[in-house]
């Protein structure tokens, strides 16, 4: 465990800007966004619905491309990698939570969890002493032999969060995590996200509508067409 | 490993989905395997034929008859060995569903040219000695459940009448594609009556059947023969066992090059069924694949599962169709054997099926492998399941 301590920032937003095409027309989705994120904080970015949040996180995160402007990443230009160098580059420094925990249906919770560090090189030992850690943080040790049809959807998204922390990640992205949950699962799982960032340090993004939950997160930022306020 | 283990799951995820399009496929290569057969059924004469042996015929056509004059001039020719003879009878046993084919042939030449229909010395002797004694396949006898001494009657059609034999021999096929389902008469028997009854139509022989001493002269034999009736009454026309059954198979042409497209047909069918189960399974997994895309797994091993979950599939399909195919074939052959009394699965069928179903099975996953690595995470991760 370690205690959060304030660095330099994580990652570096220089003026980016996206736009969608949809059939002949350009659709603006983010303006000339300038900001950074310091390390180990937990930030939640809120905003209206269209107003460019999950675009941003998914910049962020490396799974979309900026039109124009830089997002350095620990350092890393992640828009000047290559398609393979990105995704080798996600699946080491970025764990991902979803609104509808996205397991895979067909694998059991040990199973889900292992999927990330099935590319990492290690032996099944070590793998499995990882996953058995990270069920462990999140309290599910005893369900992972469980398909996520077996579990609740509290349980299903702490799996989805041991799988987001399991190869070690600095940042863990979250999009609308509590969206599909109810008031009790919610604040388990944002319980464990603020231990995940006072305890082990982690880089937080949230991506919420709800006031409750941004209300866990050390710095709110907010979006409104595009425009970061 | 993994990849493995996840197109195992993947592939019996929707269990009913996955059996039918595994029925389907099973269903359309079984078919394909029955049709093929009926072909190679078709051809099995063919293939049975001797290069030593000649049909000589009239040249008009096979229903106008040759005199049994000929028998000698053909036997003077040089190169030709042995020389038999016989009619297509066209006799029906009891009802015309009862159809197998009946010839009156010379007894003691017939059997010794042709010497795929095995026969005991003390058979054949018998057969020879009754002028109204019968040889039958083993499957034929078996079939109606005949004896050696029953009395079998046949109703004649091209040759009128009502005609009684004793069975004196059951032989059985040397190879194979030896034809077990055929019936044979002493000629005498047929020429005696025919003398007393339509003298017109007696001394005369359908066919001349020829064997040659040497088979690499075989085409100047049947020159030779036919030149000796150039500009006769009844001109011949002499060719190779294997040529003669070709023509026959030639008058239904249409039909087989009719079943071959429709084998092909069958293959066609099930690409489509098959593509179409690939492409509703990339569909309702397009997130999925965000997610495996996200967490680093790129267009390899996407790729990976997607055409091993379709080879799963048609490779599934293709086992349980080898092994079905021999039960179906024999049910069929059972059903149709007086059509085909040879019908015998080629092995080599089942090298088709093996590549009919690799290739299925690659064609059916390119489009919907392409279209999962093509689309962007963050797309893919927007669509609803």
């Amino acid at each position: 465990m370690r205690d959060m301590e304030r660095k330099g920032p994580i990652v570096e937003i220089r003026n980016i800007s996206k736009s969608y095409r949809r059939d002949s027309q350009n659709i603006p989705v983010l303006e000339d966004i300038t900001f950074d994120i310091g390390e180990g904080e937990f930030l939640a970015l809120m905003g209206p619905s269209g107003s460019g949040k999950s675009t941003l996180l998914n910049l962020i995160a490396g799974l979309d491309r900026p039109d124009s402007g830089t997002i350095r990443v620990g350092g890393v230009d992640i828009a000047s990698l290559s398609e393979s160098g990105l995704a080798r580059w996600r699946a080491s420094h970025v764990g991902f939570i979803f609104q509808f925990y996205n397991l895979v249906p067909v694998l059991t919770a040990f199973e889900n969890v292992e999927l990330p560090l099935l590319l990492s090189g290690l032996s099944r030992r070590d793998r499995r002493e990882h996953v058995d850690m990270a069920l462990g943080l999140v309290n599910l040790s005893d369900r992972m032999d469980h398909y996520p049809s077996q579990l609740s959807g509290g349980q299903q998204q702490r799996v989805a969060i041991a799988r987001a922390v399991v190869t070690d990640p600095a940042i863990l992205v979250a999009d609308e995590p509590t969206g599909d949950l109810d008031r009790v699962s919610a604040e388990d799982v944002l319980g464990l996200m603020d231990r995940l960032n006072r305890e082990l340090g982690k880089t937080i993004i949230l991506v919420t509508h709800d006031p409750l939950a941004a209300g866990r997160a050390r710095m709110t930022r907010h979006l409104v067409k595009g425009v970061l306020t | 490993m993994f990849i493995l283990k996840l197109v195992l799951r993947n592939t019996f995820r929707h269990t009913l989905r996955t059996s039918l399009t595994i029925l389907s496929i099973i269903i359309a290569l079984v078919a394909f395997g029955l049709l093929r057969t009926v072909i190679n059924s078709w051809y099995a004469g063919v293939d049975a034929s001797s290069a030593s042996r000649l049909v000589t015929r009239n040249a008009i056509s096979l229903m106008f008859p040759l005199p049994l004059s000929y028998r000698d001039k053909i036997r003077a020719v040089d190169g030709v060995k042995t020389v038999s003879y016989g009619n297509w009878f066209g006799g029906i046993y009891k009802d015309r569903k009862n159809f197998f084919a009946n010839f009156a042939v010379d007894p003691k030449t017939y059997f010794q040219l042709n010497n795929e229909f095995m026969l005991t010395p003390e058979e054949h002797d018998a057969f020879i000695r009754d002028r109204k004694g019968f040889v039958a396949g083993r499957k034929l006898a078996k079939k109606f459940g005949w004896k050696i001494g029953d009395s079998v009657p046949l109703e004649g059609t091209i040759f009128p009448g009502s005609w009684e034999f004793v069975l004196r021999g059951i032989y059985k096929g040397k190879e194979k594609n030896t034809d077990e389902s055929l019936f044979f008469f002493h000629w005498e028997y047929l020429n005696e009556t025919l003398r007393k009854t339509m003298p017109l139509r007696a001394d005369k022989v359908g066919f001349y059947m020829v064997g040659v001493k040497d088979p690499a002269r075989a085409v100047d034999v049947t020159v030779a023969i036919d030149r000796i009736f150039k500009n006769s009454l009844a001109e011949t026309l002499t060719e190779t066992e294997k040529a003669f059954q070709l023509s026959f198979i030639s008058m239904s042409e249409a039909v087989i090059i009719a079943i071959r497209l429709v084998s092909l047909v069958v293959i066609i069918i099930i690409m489509a069924v098959a593509a179409n189960t690939m492409a509703m399974t990339v569909r309702e997994r397009t997130r999925e694949y965000a997610v495996f895309k996200t967490l680093g797994f790129g267009a390899f091993r996407i790729t990976a599962m997607i055409f091993g979950e379709s080879l799963l599939i048609t490779m599934t399909g293709c086992v349980l169709g080898i092994v079905l195919t021999y039960p179906a074939a024999g049910a069929f052959g059972r059903a149709l054997g007086d059509y085909f009394p040879i019908f015998v699965v080629d092995n080599n069928i089942f090298t088709v099926y093996v590549g009919a179903s690799l290739l299925v099975g690659v064609t059916a996953a390119v489009l919907p492998a392409w279209k999962a690595i093509r689309i962007t995470i963050a797309e893919g991760l927007r669509r609803i399941e």
